[in-house]
Formats: C-alpha cells, sequence, structure tokens
C-alpha cells in the first residue's frame, strides 16, 4: 500500500476569504460560540466552526490550545458553558455521548482506550452499531443474534487484516504495544461506519513504518465517503493528507485555510513560536528537517 | 485427634445449603465485579433483603412460598434500581462505599425494635418454612419422610429438599449467566468494566448496562439469601459486613470472571471452613496450640483473612481465571 504519489486533495472547500469562523460550501459540523473555562482558564473559546463534509480537516495548534477539550465537547464527553453545535443539521447540544456517536459522529481518545482485557477481535466487535445481541433479552437466544455476530467477525478481521493487527486476533489488547493501540482504536472506530471520525493524536507513538499505512487508511475514508476532523503535530502529515486546516491558540481559532496557505501565516507562526520567529515552522512542529540557506539544519 | 470425625465433618461442608446460597451469592458477585466491574461491597444487603422479603411475605402478607420468593427478588430489584440510578454515573469507588453503608441500613433496618412486628427484630424471623395451611416451603415437599444417602451425606427430607431446590437455582443461575456473558450483551459490559468511555464512544448506553448488570447481580444475591432462609432462620446477625467479605473470598478463590469460579470458590471455602473449625477445636481440645476453644473458632477467621491476602497478592486471577486476566494488575 505504497502511497508515495500526492493524494488527491478536495479544494475549493469555503466560501469568501479563508478566515477562522470562514463559511464552507458543504459544512457537515457546524458549532457556534463554544465556551469551557476549567476555573479561571478559558480552555475553549470558538466563535464560529464549520468542518466540510467528506475532507480531510486538520486540528492544530501549540499544546494546551484546547484541541482535546474542543473534541470532548462536541462529542457530549464534556459540556460546554455557552454553545451549540450540530451534525448535518441535527442539534448535538446537550447530546450524551453515546447518542453523538450512535448518529454517526465518532472519536478516538488521546489516551488510547484499548479493552486491555478484551482480545482484539472482542474490541472490534464492540465497535458495531445496533448488535441485535446486546439487548438483555435476546442476548439469551442465540439464533437472533449469531448470523449477524459472525457478519461482524467477518468485517472486523478485514480491517484488522487492513491495519496489520490480524494476527493479533486473539491476544489481548493489554498485549499490543502503544502504537498498535492506536491502530486497534481507529479500527474499532471505523467499525461503528462513522459519518464523521474525529482522531486525537492518531499518530503519536505509531512508529514511522505504520505511518504511512495509517495515513493511507485516513485517505481511504475520505474516498469511502467519510469526513475525518484530526488532532496533529507533525506538519508534514498535515501538509500530505489534509484538505482543510484549522488552527487553534489558547482556546481560539486563529487560523483556517488551505495547508500551504495557512502555515504561512503570521497569527500560526506567532501561535506556535511566540518569540522565535526565526526559526521555520516546519523544524519545531514536524519531524522533519528543513535545509536553510546556509546548508545547516 | 479423631481424624474421622474431621473428614466426615470436612465432607459435609462439600454440600450443605449454606454452600449453595453463598454460591448463588457469589455469582451475583461475578456479575457486579468480575465482569462490570461494579465494587459491591453490599452483598449481603442484597442477600438480606432476598430472605426477609420472602419470610415477611410469608408471615405477614400471607402470601404462598414462591409467591414469597418472587417478592423477595422484586425487593432486591427495587432496592438495585435505588442504589444505583444516583450512584453509577459516579466513580466506581463510590459505589463501594455507598453499597457497604446501604447494606448495614437495610441491616439496621431489619434490626430495629420499630418493625419488630414485621421483622423480628434481633430474633429474626422463622416458622415460614412450613405452615398450617399448607402453602409453606416444606409443605411442598414431595419428598417421603426418612434419611436419603449415604454416609457423610445423609439428609432427612426436609434438608434434601432445599438441596434438591438449592442445586436448581444454581444450575439455573450458572447456565442463565453463561448464556449471557458469551453473547453480545456479555461483550459490552466486560468492555465496560475496562473502560467506559471507550464503550460510550461506541454508542452504547453504559448507564443502562451498568444498571441492567446491578438488577441481574443483585438477584442473584437475593437468591443466595432466599435459598438461605429455606433451612435457617433469617436474622440480622446473619446479614452482617463479613458475610460479603466472605462471599467476595469465595468469589476471588474460585476467579471473579469466570462461571464456575465461584461455585467452586464457595464450596472450597466453606470446606475449608469446616475443616478449620473441626481441626482447630481439637487442637484446642487436645491442647496442642496453648488456647481455648473459642480462641480456636475466632483464629479460622485470621486463617481466611491471611489465605485471602495471599490469594489476592500470588493468584488474583482465582483458580479458574485466565492467568492473563489479573482483576488487580490494570
Ligand atoms: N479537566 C480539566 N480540568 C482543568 N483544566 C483542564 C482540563 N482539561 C483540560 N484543561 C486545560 O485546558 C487547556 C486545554 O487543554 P487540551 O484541550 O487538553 O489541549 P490540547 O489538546 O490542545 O493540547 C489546558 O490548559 C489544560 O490544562
Ligand atoms: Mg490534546
Amino acid at each position: 500500500m505504497s502511497n508515495n504519489a500526492s493524494p488527491q486533495k478536495s479544494t475549493d472547500l469555503h466560501i469568501g476569504a479563508a478566515v477562522p469562523g470562514c463559511q464552507k460550501k458543504d459544512p457537515i459540523l457546524v458549532a457556534d460560540h463554544i465556551k469551557k473555562t476549567f476555573g479561571g482558564l478559558t480552555a475553549v473559546d470558538v466563535e464560529h466552526l464549520e468542518v466540510p463534509k467528506n475532507a480531510i480537516t486538520a486540528l492544530i495548534g501549540p499544546n494546551g490550545a484546547g484541541k482535546t477539550t474542543l473534541f470532548n465537547l462536541l462529542t457530549g464527553f464534556d459540556t460546554p458553558d455557552t454553545g451549540t453545535w450540530s451534525l448535518m443539521g441535527n442539534s448535538l447540544s446537550g447530546v450524551p455521548s453515546f447518542k453523538v456517536a450512535k448518529l454517526g459522529q465518532v472519536r478516538t481518545f488521546q489516551l488510547t482506550k484499548a479493552l486491555g482485557l478484551l482480545t482484539v477481535l472482542e474490541n472490534m466487535k464492540l465497535g458495531a452499531k445496533d448488535q441485535k445481541g446486546e439487548n438483555l433479552l435476546t442476548a439469551l437466544v442465540p439464533a437472533i443474534w449469531r448470523k449477524q455476530d459472525k457478519e461482524i467477525e467477518v468485517k472486523a478481521l478485514e480491517l484488522l487484516s487492513r491495519f496489520k493487527l490480524d494476527a493479533k486476533k486473539d491476544d489481548f489488547a493489554a498485549s499490543l504495544s502503544g502504537g498498535q493501540r492506536k491502530l486497534l482504536e481507529m479500527a474499532r472506530a471505523l467499525m461503528t461506519d462513522p459519518v464523521l471520525v474525529m482522531l486525537d493524536e492518531p499518530m503519536a507513538g505509531v512508529n514511522p513504518a505504520l505511518t504511512q499505512s495509517l495515513l493511507d487508511h485516513v485517505l481511504d475514508l475520505k474516498k469511502q465517503g467519510m469526513t475525518v476532523l484530526f488532532v496533529e503535530h507533525d506538519m508534514h502529515m498535515v501538509r500530505h493528507i489534509a484538505d482543510w486546516v484549522v488552527v487553534m491558540a489558547e482556546g481560539k481559532i486563529v487560523a483556517e485555510g488551505p495547508p500551504d496557505t495557512v502555515m504561512k501565516e503570521q497569527a500560526v507562526i506567532d501561535a506556535y513560536l511566540g518569540s522565535h520567529q526565526d526559526t521555520d515552522l516546519g523544524e519545531v512542529t514536524g519531524r522533519i528537517k528543513i535545509i536553510k540557506d546556509g546548508g545547516q539544519a | 485427634m479423631d481424624w474421622g470425625s474431621i473428614l466426615n465433618n470436612t465432607l459435609q461442608g462439600l454440600l450443605t445449603p449454606t454452600t449453595l446460597a453463598f454460591s448463588l451469592a457469589a455469582l451475583g458477585l461475578a456479575m457486579h465485579f468480575g465482569f462490570a466491574g461494579l465494587l459491591n461491597f453490599g452483598i449481603a444487603g442484597f442477600m438480606a433483603i432476598g430472605g426477609y422479603g420472602y419470610a415477611i411475605a410469608v408471615l405477614t402478607f400471607g402470601l404462598p412460598w414462591w409467591a414469597g420468593m418472587l417478592f423477595g427478588i422484586v425487593g432486591s430489584i427495587i432496592f438495585a434500581l435505588i442504589l444505583g440510578i444516583p450512584t453509577l454515573r459516579l466513580r466506581g469507588d463510590y459505589l463501594a462505599i455507598v453499597t457497604i453503608a446501604s447494606a448495614e441500613i437495610i441491616r439496621l433496618l431489619f434490626l430495629t425494635t420499630a418493625f419488630t412486628d414485621v421483622t423480628g427484630s434481633a430474633d429474626g424471623l422463622f416458622g415460614f418454612n412450613t405452615r398450617t395451611d399448607g402453602s409453606g416451603f416444606q409443605n411442598a415437599n414431595p419428598l417421603p419422610a426418612g434419611s436419603y444417602g449415604a454416609g457423610p451425606f445423609t439428609y432427612n427430607e426436609q434438608t434434601l429438599w432445599v438441596l434438591i431446590f438449592g442445586i436448581i437455582m444454581l444450575v439455573v443461575g450458572v447456565v442463565l449467566l453463561w448464556a449471557l456473558m458469551r453473547s453480545p450483551w456479555g461483550r459490552v459490559i466486560k468492555g465496560i468494566r475496562e473502560d467506559e468511555d471507550a464503550i460510550r464512544a461506541l454508542g452504547k448506553n453504559v448507564f443502562a448496562y451498568k444498571m441492567q448488570a446491578l438488577v441481574i447481580g443483585g438477584v442473584y444475591g437475593a437468591m443466595g439469601g432466599i435459598v438461605y432462609a429455606t433451612f435457617a432462620n433469617v436474622s440480622p446477625g446473619v446479614f452482617v459486613t463479613s458475610l460479603t467479605f466472605f462471599i467476595w473470598t469465595s468469589l476471588l478463590l474460585g476467579g471473579a470472571a469466570t462461571i464456575l469460579g465461584p461455585v467452586i470458590g464457595s464450596i472450597l471455602f466453606w470446606t475449608l471452613q469446616a475443616f478449620l473449625t473441626n481441626v482447630l477445636s481439637e487442637v484446642a481440645i487436645s491442647g496442642i496450640l496453648p488456647v481455648s476453644t473459642t480462641q480456636a473458632s475466632t483464629l479460622r477467621f485470621v486463617l481466611v483473612g491471611v489465605g485471602l491476602m495471599l490469594l489476592v497478592i500470588y493468584r488474583p486471577q482465582g483458580i479458574f481465571g485466565d492467568k492473563r486476566e489479573l482483576t488487580f494488575v490494570k
């Protein structure tokens, strides 16, 4: 699954100038006035955000910018002080997290949540939605759920082999490495057939050999019609796969735009670098080294 | 030392109404803790509600034995709901505190003299298994009077009837729990034990599942109390906090996240108890240890405590647990 050619980028996503909070032609998620404070600290203060449909949006920003908190708010894992948001026109404000997931907006966690004492395959099967055997009464009658369970297993094994985890299917998830757990969590989220996948630092801790295949998977999701919103620190990856980039700093969205132009904006450079403005942004935030005019890194 | 009588008494411990009753309660605890990860330290409270509910329904409301048992079960379901609605949204250790306290509250409610007419206060309740109007549990005994079995396993028709009833309940309980835990429902329950947020993120109503697990385990606990009540008086002295810990010991002995573990664990625990009681009193009488017989029977609990500690440290998965599945090591 080598993919060194540049992936097909979605362009022309927004209306008007690419400024923070700008309108999108076909938004899947729309959020307004989302604010969350912890004591005196304002962790998130987003005036307006639209996530373009069937595109890959990267959410970037320095540590503590509020990216994870925003994820928690949008998925119902935390409640904002103020704000409304909706998925495909359905309001999600005040909707509990499990219902958000049922509606097709599924997230992964920055701190991986593998179900340690369940096997890798069981982890995967848990992801499938509308399982007949998950009801207390029908659970007692295997005839009702066995066939569906088999189908789910086939789908799970297919995904596992795509994520190179099929050899581990009968191992406890606790025995996986950190990177493998990230992969498992992402694969498990895909078992739900989401419409919007929100990945919180999916590449963190995944070894470089696997990173490429993970990127391919993310690109694949778009091809299958899904929308991806992901948090990532590595600018190289963001440039490579993102169609749109949203930059957060101190809880606010400070810039938005296509990856090539947004990195050059002064607000983004300020957010990341503070006073070290003579350093190249790619060098500070990415794993790649930028060769300067002088030749030294 | 009379090894013959020690052996005989120990073997008797293998199959007693107590063993069956506590096996059922241990199964309930397996549902709660082993599978759903709910730290219930109030299983004695569920048992008390089962046992007392049965006895009160028969004595005060004049219900036939089977309706009285249903009454006890309904009581435990209501208790689980009352307990679960405020606490299941909280972190796991809060449930532990609330359950241990509420089991004590239940016991004290049965102990207080305010309701003596209904609860019998400190004396407890008795005489509900055999009724003059023929509606009691022993009235329904189909066995002719006589002596059954051989050796240490000799029972009169009343005890045998209790054993048969208890075994049927236990087998039904084991099969139901097995059927539930191998199903997709059981998978969700085990997932919640591992990480409930992960399960929420997959679109499952975690609160509803936890409540179902709490109720089901509670019904098993109540059935334990009911089977106990079919042969013994119910009194506040029975459903004490140490009973909860005996059931925990049985559960951990067999393996918390297994189906047969709690049953085998209970049998081992009560057989061991019978053995220690007999050996230690013999030891005290024959003067091998400088202790009185009363001290000797207390020593039994000290040994059980030490045993529980060793178990949790060296074999946390229990006898039947998967070696990789260490309930206390996350
Ligand atoms: N539960 C919490 N309690 C208090 N402060 C929090 C909590 N969660 C996050 N924060 C604070 O909110 C800010 C944003 O955090 P976070 O969303 O995790 O940032 P990011 O994911 O962008 O690195 C940080 O300053 C963090 O310390
Ligand atoms: Mg974060």
